[in-house]
């Protein structure tokens, strides 16, 4: 008898139930449990609390990223608190056994960056993380989402979850993208449709030729923001794109071992006519580049667009939420986002801040110079890019540009390190939130590519990137 | 965890759409390494100006927020970072319940996990229900997590969802790590027949 057509998510699913007793939900096996500083250190004090040892070592990786300053590494941390977390990290991972990619580490670099970059992320895997963003690894087609601290401890005693099987959503993106627009803008878009808790209680599946067409590092910045969406993870299914990517890096399979992965990623993809419980559809070719005028990143227009009124908001709730944002980001209604005055440009974070990302900013920014009213930080996501972005000469680039070149980190994406806006300030920012004083109390962001943003540095205002190509 | 069994409660309105958990507990208060004193995070900008002083208009400061237990909240409350820090920061202030029409997932999960209850009701009973308490901060609800009802003024009883496996663990006061390290078997065995892959990680 043939096998009902399956869904990328149902296999991995499937293949990951260690037990399933009723009325309690399935045990599920973690292949790879991502740690940084700031999620974990109550979830290690309880094992302490409780004498339980790591059950599995050697599948759990951490980094540090959120609170390291972003500048001159050598010089010690300023910030009392965040020293004392980055030290609490690195004592963990000493008494607990964990490898630890820490501040001395030529691999350090945001958590969700340094997974695909080692090649830890593989199809098929399950993959959690202290840190809802850990969506970013289902471009690989793995399952991978974010859990809170309790769920981080029962993964170092267990290796497991208790989880209830979720809803599938396919996003089938088709049609092809016009010069200026980025995956950035089909995530922001899609968000701006589904709404931010349109994917609640679901799994998303990208598919469609526009998708197949990216790159990983495309990929990973769509999958990124599923969370953004409401929904618990992203994953596109795996193809030679994905299998290119992965062969080589240090923690790959090799050889023989290899060719048995291969083919066992290979079945991986949903099948031919597998059912999904919801889909919507998304025309590439008709997309132009996005940004976000709100405090939350369902609140974005296309560029050329004005910032929506409330009579054209569908109920008062709604209307009331988008007068509180205007509110807040001290914005006009009815009136276009172009031309807005910038503080800040900021191009970095775990969305945006690959190789890829960084020269595409370049090439905007390359023979020009930044507004010299706008700061502009550019934080690559790990050492590695770093120093690739250094080989290639990109950093010359920026700071020849009046761009601030930084060490590896979280940065002003969540303002923990220092790095961060001033009340009252406007960011153009790569990042993934727009949420009140994400980026510094009183901040204001608005989101959107590293192409709009480098050409918004340039400008010194929300810019069009497509006058610059 | 302590149990949670029924609960009656004067209700505190903040019926705010999709409030994130940078709302709840800005990210600048995460450099902590334990749960101690999170309550004087929760909402933190919202509930302080810049000289650090209380806003007479937000909510929780005013007299009805003190020794309520039940914050009704608008829609996919709690969207967002993962954090933990929400939940430990709202039971902290003195939360045991929230009531809503829908919750982000990973929020929710926390919460459940700390003793905290998220309560689904429909949008109408929402909607009734916020009217009463903004005319009357004094009106009362009763939730009853064994039959898994709330209990509106004016003496409606509305059922709420909420998975048997967590019911049974908030009822208990248990947290679900003991369960799950009763496996350890099954686990063991799953892992026997589901090799490591080749390369063990090593920094
Ligand atoms: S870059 Fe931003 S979103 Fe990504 S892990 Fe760091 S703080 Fe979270």
């Amino acid at each position: 008898m043939a096998q009902k057509p399956q869904t990328l998510f149902e296999k991995i699913w499937d293949r990951h139930v260690v037990v399933e007793e009723p009325d309690c939900p399935a045990v599920l096996y973690i292949d790879l449990h991502l740690v940084h500083e700031v999620t974990s250190p109550q979830a290690f004090q309880a094992l302490r609390d409780r004498g339980i040892k790591l059950r599995q070592p050697s599948r759990t990786v951490a980094t540090i990223d959120h609170s390291v300053p972003t500048t001159d590494r050598s010089l010690p941390i300023a910030d009392a608190m965040a020293a004392k977390q980055i030290r609490q990290m690195e004592t963990n991972c000493r008494e607990f056994g964990v490898p630890l990619y820490g501040l001395d580490s030529p691999h350090q670099g945001i958590v969700h960056v340094i997974g695909p970059e080692l090649g830890l992320t593989q199809p098929g895997m399950t993959i959690v993380c202290g840190d809802s963003h850990t969506a970013t690894h289902g471009a690989f087609g793995a399952l991978a989402f974010g859990v809170g601290t309790t769920e981080v401890e029962h993964v170092l005693a267990t290796q497991c979850l208790l989880q209830r099987k979720p809803q599938t959503f396919e996003v089938r993106v088709d049609g092809q993208l016009h010069p200026g627009v980025t995956a950035k803008d089909i995530i922001l878009a899609l968000i701006a449709q589904i709404g931010v808790g349109g994917g609640v209680g679901s799994v998303l599946e990208y598919t469609g030729s526009t998708i197949r067409s990216l790159s990983m590092e495309a990929r990973m910045t769509v999958c990124n923001m599923s969370i953004e969406a409401g929904s618990k993870a992203g994953m596109i299914s795996p193809d030679d794109t994905t299998f290119q990517y992965i062969a080589g890096r240090e923690y790959a399979p090799q050889g023989a071992a290899w060719d048995k992965a291969l083919s066992d990623w290979k079945k991986l993809p949903t099948d031919e006519g597998a059912r999904f419980d919801r889909t919507v559809t998304l025309d590439a070719a008709k997309l132009e580049p996005m940004i976000t005028y709100g405090t939350n990143p369902g609140m974005g227009v296309p560029i050329s667009a004005p910032i929506p009124t409330p009579e054209s908001m569908p109920d008062a709730s709604s209307r009331n939420a988008l007068l509180q944002a205007l509110r807040y980001m001290d914005l006009a209604p009815g009136k276009p986002l172009l031309g807005h005055t910038v503080d800040v440009v900021f191009i970095g974070s775990c969305t945006n801040s690959r190789i890829s990302d960084l020269r595409a900013a370049a090439e905007v920014l390359k023979g020009r110079k930044v507004n010299p009213k706008v700061r502009v930080l550019v934080v690559p996501g790990s050492q590695e890019i770093k120093r690739q972005a250094e080989r290639e000469g990109l950093h010359s680039v920026f700071q020849a540009a009046g761009c601030e070149w930084r060490e590896p980190g979280c940065s002003m994406c969540i303002a923990m390190n220092g790095d961060e806006l001033k009340p009252g300030q406007y960011s153009v920012s790569t990042s993934n939130r727009n949420f009140e004083g994400r980026q510094g109390k009183g901040g204001r962001t608005f989101l959107a590519s590293p192409l709009t943003a480098a050409a918004s540095a340039i400008e010194g205002r929300v810019a069009d990137v497509r006058r610059f190509l | 965890m302590e149990p949670f069994t029924r609960l009656t409660s004067r209700v505190v309105p903040l019926p705010n759409e999709n409030v994130d958990t940078d709302q709840i507990v800005p990210a600048r208060f995460l450099k902590v390494t334990d749960k101690a004193g999170m309550d004087q995070y929760l909402f933190c900008d919202w509930r302080f100006d810049a000289e650090g002083k209380p806003r007479p208009d937000f909510i929780l400061n005013q007299p009805r927020a003190h020794g309520a237990k039940i914050l009704l909240v608008g829609a996919n409350f709690g969207t967002g970072s993962s954090r933990e820090h929400a939940p430990w920061a709202l039971v902290a202030f003195g939360f045991r319940a929230l009531v809503g029409t829908t919750f982000a997932d990973i929020f929710r999960n926390n919460s459940l996990k700390n003793g905290l209850l998220p309560v689904s009701i429909s949008p109408a009973d929402h909607a009734e229900l916020l009217s009463r308490v903004e005319k009357d901060p004094d009106v009362e609800i009763t939730i009853d997590l064994s039959s898994q009802t709330v209990t509106l003024p004016g003496g409606k009883t509305v059922s709420f969802p909420i998975d048997n496996f967590s019911k049974q663990c908030l009822l208990a006061g248990v947290d679900q790590l003991g369960y799950m390290l009763k496996q350890a078997a099954k686990i063991s065995e799953y892992e026997a027949s589901h090799p490591q892959p080749v390369k063990t990680i090593s920094a």
